[in-house]
C-alpha cells in the first residue's frame, strides 16, 4: 500500500519533469524558429486572425459582464461604508492588473488553444504530420511557430480590448444602472489608474499567449492513439494551459506589481 | 541506391527491429512483406529519416542520413516520395494545394503554374476535375490516388509505398498496383513497398524481402518467394493460420 503510493508520487513526479523537459526542447526549437527563414508570414496571419479576431465575441461578452458585475459587487458593498465613489477606480484596476489579461487567457484558452490541439492532433495520428517532413517542410516551423507567435501578440491585442470593454460595463452599470455620477466615476478611474497598470497587464497577457499555445501545440504535436489519444490531448491542453495560466498569474504580479 | 545496415529500433521495451539489412539497386522495385505488427512501417520510416535507427546506418545514394542535419534533411527528402496508408492528404487544403504543396514550398512557382503541375499529375493518377475539391469529399481509393499525385509532383528518384492497397476493394486495389506498375515504367522510380496483400506483391516487384521477427528472414524474386522452402515464408505467402508464427496474443 504505502510502496504502491510512493511509487505513484514517483511516476507522477518523473512525468512532470519529463514533461517540462519535452516542452523546454519544443520552446528551442520554435524560438529557434521564428528567426530562421523562410518566415511563415501568410500562416502567422491566419492564426493571427483565429486567435484574434475569432476570439473577440467571445471576449467582448466577457468583458462587458465582467467590468458589469464587478460594479455591482462593489458598489453594494462600498456604499455600507460610503465609498462608492472609488467604484471606478476597482474596476480600472482590476480590469487591468488582473480580470483582463487572465479571464481573456482562460477564454482564449477554451476556444483557441482546444482547437489547436484537437487540429495538431487530429494531423498526428492521420499521419499528416510524417507527411509534412517527408515534403521536406518542417513542421514545428509550419505548425507551430505561426500559432506561438500569433497567441504572443493577439492576447494583448485582445485585453486592450476587454480593459476597454470591461471599464465601460462598469460605468454603465455604475452611471445608467445604479443612478452614480457619471464625472465621479471616471474621475475615479483616472485618478489612481497608472500606464504600469495597463502594461504590466498586457505583459502577463503576452506571457500567458506564449504559454496557452506552446502548452495547446505540445499537446497536440505529440498526441498518441487515435481518437480517443486526440480527446485527451484536447482536456490536457486546456487543463494544463489554465493551470499555467493561473499560477504564473500570482508569481507574474509579485513581481511586476512591486 | 538505398542500403539499410543492421538497423536497431526499440520503442520503450518493445524491440521492434532486431537487426534489419536491407538494399534496394536503383530502378528497382522492392516489396517488404510481413504481418501486422512486424515493423515494416517502422523499416520504412528509417528509410526517410522520420525515425532515428537506435543503432545501425541508412545510406542514400552513399550519403549517411544520421549524419545530416535538419537543413541536409530535408534536402534528402526532396529525392522522395512517401504514399502514407490512410493518404494524410493535408485536410484543410484543396486537393491542387496537396499535390502542389511541395512545389509551393520549395520552388519560386507562381501558383497558376503549379495548380497546373497539379492538375497534370492528377491526370496521371487517373484524376481529372476535382482539383479544387476538399480532400473530405474523396473516396478512400481516389485519396490515395490525390496522395500518389502529391508524392511524385516533386518528380522524386525514390518512392515509398505504406501499405497502398490496404482497405481498398480488389479492382481498386489492382488499379492502385497498375499505378505503381507505371510509375516505375514511365518515371524511372526506384520503389519501397511494404504490404500483406500478396497479390499486389507479387504484381510490383522485381524483389521480395519477408520481415519477422525484427529481421529480414528472407529476399528474393516473386517466384523465389512463393517456392521458398522457409517454413515462415511459405505460411505467410499462402495465408494459413496453422504453421511456425506465433500471432500475438492468440492461444492455440
Amino acid at each position: 500500500m504505502l510502496i504502491k503510493f510512493i511509487e505513484w508520487i514517483g511516476a507522477a513526479v518523473e512525468g512532470v519533469i519529463i514533461g517540462i523537459g519535452k516542452i523546454s526542447i519544443l520552446l528551442y526549437n520554435v524560438l529557434r524558429g521564428i528567426f530562421k527563414p523562410p518566415f511563415e508570414i501568410k500562416n502567422t496571419l491566419r492564426q493571427m486572425l483565429e486567435i484574434g479576431v475569432n476570439s473577440l465575441p467571445v471576449v467582448l461578452i466577457t468583458a462587458v459582464f465582467t467590468g458589469m458585475v464587478l460594479a455591482l459587487q462593489s458598489y453594494t458593498g462600498f456604499k455600507r461604508f460610503g465609498a462608492e465613489g472609488l467604484v471606478g477606480s476597482i474596476v480600472a484596476l482590476s480590469m487591468t492588473r488582473e480580470l483582463g489579461p487572465v479571464l481573456t487567457a482562460l477564454i482564449v484558452t477554451g476556444r483557441a488553444g482546444a482547437s489547436m490541439a484537437a487540429e495538431l492532433g487530429t494531423m498526428r495520428v492521420t499521419e499528416q504530420i510524417d507527411a509534412l517532413e517527408t515534403l521536406a517542410t518542417n513542421p514545428v516551423k509550419y505548425l507551430i511557430v505561426p500559432r506561438f507567435i500569433a497567441g504572443t501578440i493577439m492576447l494583448p491585442a485582445l485585453v486592450v480590448v476587454t480593459d476597454i470593454i470591461g471599464i465601460l460595463g462598469g460605468y454603465f452599470v455604475t452611471v445608467v444602472l445604479l443612478n452614480a455620477g457619471s464625472r465621479t466615476y471616471m474621475k475615479a478611474t483616472w485618478d489612481f489608474l497608472q500606464a504600469e497598470d495597463i502594461y504590466n497587464g498586457l505583459i502577463k497577457a503576452a506571457f500567458f499567449g506564449a504559454a496557452f499555445t506552446l502548452i495547446s501545440c505540445y499537446k497536440g504535436f505529440y498526441t498518441k492513439g487515435g481518437a480517443e489519444g486526440v480527446g485527451r490531448a484536447t482536456t490536457g491542453a486546456v487543463v494544463y494551459s489554465s493551470m499555467a495560466i493561473l499560477i504564473s498569474d500570482y508569481f507574474l504580479s509579485a513581481w511586476l506589481f512591486k | 541506391m538505398i542500403e539499410l545496415k543492421n538497423i536497431h529500433k526499440s520503442f520503450e521495451d518493445k524491440q521492434v527491429l532486431r537487426g534489419v539489412d536491407l538494399q534496394v539497386k536503383k530502378g528497382e522495385s522492392l516489396v517488404v512483406i510481413g504481418g501486422s505488427g512486424s515493423g515494416k512501417s517502422v523499416l520504412l520510416k528509417h528509410i526517410i529519416g522520420l525515425l532515428r535507427p537506435d543503432q545501425g546506418t541508412v545510406m542514400i545514394d552513399s550519403t549517411d542520413l544520421l549524419a545530416l542535419d535538419e537543413d541536409g534533411l530535408n534536402e534528402i527528402r526532396k529525392k522522395f516520395g512517401m504514399l502514407f496508408q490512410a493518404a494524410a492528404l493535408f485536410d484543410s487544403m484543396k486537393v491542387w494545394e496537396n499535390v502542389g504543396f511541395g512545389l509551393k514550398r520549395h520552388t519560386k512557382l507562381p501558383d497558376a503554374e503549379i495548380k497546373e503541375i497539379a492538375v497534370q499529375k492528377l491526370k496521371m493518377v487517373g484524376l481529372v476535375n476535382i482539383e479544387d475539391v476538399m480532400p473530405s469529399e474523396l473516396s478512400g481509393g481516389m485519396r490515395k490516388r490525390v496522395g500518389l499525385a502529391r508524392a511524385i509532383a516533386m518528380e522524386p528518384d525514390i518512392l515509398l509505398y505504406d501499405e497502398p492497397t490496404t482497405g481498398l476493394d480488389p479492382i481498386m486495389a489492382d488499379a492502385i498496383n497498375k499505378l505503381i506498375i507505371e510509375m516505375r515504367e514511365k518515371l524511372d522510380i526506384t520503389s519501397v513497398t511494404i504490404t500483406h496483400d500478396m497479390k499486389s506483391a507479387y504484381k510490383i516487384a522485381d524483389t521480395i524481402a519477408m520481415l519477422y521477427n525484427g529481421v529480414i528472414i528472407e529476399t528474393g524474386s516473386p517466384d523465389e518467394i512463393e517456392n521458398s522452402s522457409n517454413e515462415i515464408v511459405r505460411q505467410f505467402v499462402e495465408g494459413r493460420a496453422e504453421g511456425p508464427i506465433v500471432l500475438e496474443g492468440i492461444e492455440r
